[in-house]
């Protein structure tokens, strides 16, 4: 297994993989084929890719047309379009009348390191978790992405899925079993919990080390699926340990760190940390690992979060 | 020429419809009066003439498909869905009532028969242009009627449809504009001019025609003309009058969502008699 995997070439593999075992999956593109890697998808299948041209909300409506005539309908684009800019279209014309709609929100977070605020998506969670009969899935690594894609495949209703823009270390092997709705215990811990979605798994994992060398114990939750959250494990989390820093690469307003604290303050479980995007917008770099050292999404400051919660209790 | 006596039926059917809307508001509640009257000659074309359907079988899957964009003028659709036999006649009564069928706006999960989630103006066409583009590629011959309403040209995405429509030649695609020229605020020409619309539609490639939307004959005459046409989708610009019909409510901005006094109520029943 590479070590490192480009998310989004897994994501345009997975859907031709789906493609090739069901005929009634079409894919939509709204011009970023390319980026999204649907291109890989209309390269097998040109009849079953339809290419709307820079229009996302006119692509959600034609994608609920395709699943209201018998297709399972993916549409692609950048997060912050996909979600932003046809939210609307997507609360009406898809989520309301629960459709089998797939959207895929490519160069999620900060992934799109490049091109700065404009197209750096830091509210795509929190807008589609929202939305009543949407499931929300925030892959980690490409081998998750390829089964997340499965499953929400498999699901019949609508999915949002957030893909990053970059190769991803490789944290799973090939015999992993993604369960849609159910947290994975990355590493096993008694002290403190690090719950992170999608890119930001790795970095807990990372924090994890550091912890442990000051004697720290963490526990890293991997939330795939923030709707519907696994809230069994979110809170024996707040049970079994002093607290959970959640980690994401998102505004920390409406998005993992709001849906753990929502679960876990219902039920009187104690602290909850958020390490994320300090509801700020984002701006270009020309290197990655700056942008997120930049707001703090390091394993050095989600070490460093941990500590200062065990140090209140 | 269209054929006198279906001319006559479908007038008749025209008129079920009107009062059906009237009767859905009644005297004690609100509703799109104006808008909702001003389609009922197109609507009882589409349902009592031209559709492929099954009411017995509402997801039958050879049907063709309607979609209200201007979903809030639901209520002339209601009236035929109820006079058809999709929706039980006792909820003619129960407009907007909690758990009721007839909702404010089509909702498909509630109400046998409505086709999709509309009433968010802009949205519709571009369903119908997924419907049509997924008919299609199943080698289905059912054919999709979109109503979308002037002021709802407004909306940037209807162009974004339109654009698609035409690119993917979709000529299994109908659509009408109520071209009543009034909105929730006032004339269309002071919210947001529209004309010329013919031109528009047509540089956009579609195929125009344009229509009395209260003539039954020119309906009929109309969708004939569509079904013969090729490789490019149908626009029918039907020019309406907001409230046809009641009197007291044509062409006034103000029953575009109003209530009736019972004293109006019993005049528009008359009316429609």
């Amino acid at each position: 297994m590479a070590d490192k995997m480009e998310m989004r070439e897994c994501y345009g593999q997975a859907l031709v993989e789906a493609g090739r075992e069901n005929e009634k999956i079409v894919v939509l593109e709204a011009d970023l084929r390319k980026s999204t890697m649907g291109e890989l998808f209309r390269q097998e299948f040109p009849e079953r890719l339809f290419e709307v041209g820079i229009a996302e909300q006119n692509m959600i409506g034609m994608a609920a047309g395709f699943a209201l005539t018998g297709w399972t309908a993916v549409a692609n684009s950048f997060a912050v379009f996909a979600s932003g800019r046809a939210f609307e279209q997507i609360r009406q014309s898809i989520a309301l009348p629960r459709l089998n709609v797939k959207i895929g929100g490519s160069s999620g977070g900060l992934t799109d390191t490049g091109d700065g605020a404009t197209h750096q998506s830091i509210a795509d969670l929190a807008i589609m978790r929202s939305l009543p009969n949407m499931t929300v899935l925030c892959p980690a690594d490409g081998i998750e992405t390829k089964q997340a894609v499965q499953a929400m495949l498999e699901l019949d209703g609508p999915v949002y899925i957030r893909i990053g823009r970059i190769e991803a270390p490789t944290l799973y092997d090939e015999d992993y079993k993604f369960e849609l709705g159910k947290i994975v215990v990355m590493r096993p811990g008694e002290d403190v919990t690090l719950a992170a979605a999608g890119t930001m798994v790795g970095v807990a994992l990372e924090a994890a080390k550091l912890l442990a060398k000051d004697g720290i114990d963490a526990r890293v939750l991997n939330v795939h699926t923030l709707k519907p959250l696994d809230e069994g494990a979110i809170l024996a989390a707040a049970r079994e340990t002093a607290g959970i820093v959640t980690v994401e690469e998102h505004n920390i307003i409406g998005g993992l760190g709001s849906a753990v604290a929502e679960v876990v303050s219902a039920a009187d479980g104690g602290p909850v940390v958020r390490v994320g995007v300090a509801d700020v917008f984002g701006q270009s770099s020309n290197c990655y690992e700056e942008l997120l050292a930049a707001y703090g999404l390091t394993p050095e400051n989600v070490r460093s979060k941990a500590r200062s919660l065990l140090q209140k209790k | 020429m269209a054929d006198q006596k279906l001319v006559q039926e479908l007038e008749e059917k025209a008129k079920t419809i009107r009062r059906g809307i009237v009767d859905m508001i009644g005297d004690a509640r609100r509703g799109h009066l104006g808008g909702s009257l001003s389609i009922a000659d197109i609507v009882a074309v589409l349902y009592y003439h031209t559709m492929r359907l099954s009411p017995g079988d509402p997801t039958w899957e050879d049907r063709d498909r309607f979609l209200l964009s201007k979903g809030h003028a639901a209520l002339a659709q209601y009236a035929a869905l109820i006079d058809l036999g999709y929706i039980p006649q006792e909820e003619m009564y129960k407009l907007k009532d909690l758990g009721s069928m007839t909702q404010g706006h089509p909702d498909m999960r509630k109400t046998p028969g409505i086709e999709a989630g509309t009433g968010s103006l802009g949205q519709g066409l571009s369903v119908g242009v997924g419907m049509a583009l997924g008919l299609r590629l199943a080698g289905k011959d059912s054919r999709v009627y979109v109503i979308i309403g002037d002021g709802e040209l407004n909306e940037g995405q209807i162009w974004e449809a339109a654009m698609a429509a035409a690119h993917y030649e979709l000529d299994n695609l109908v659509a009408f504009v109520d071209y009543n020229g009034l909105q929730a605020t006032g004339p269309t020409k002071e919210s947001m001019g529209t004309d010329p619309l013919p031109d528009k539609w047509a540089a956009f490639g579609w195929h125009v025609i344009n229509i009395d939307g209260h003539d039954i004959g020119q309906i009929l005459d109309a969708l004939e003309e569509a079904a013969t046409v090729r490789k490019q989708p149908v626009m029918i610009i039907a020019k309406t009058v907001k409230g046809k019909g009641v009197s007291f409510a044509e062409n006034v901005a103000g029953y575009h969502h109003a209530a009736m006094t019972t004293e109006q109520y019993k005049q528009a029943l008359a009316e429609l008699a």
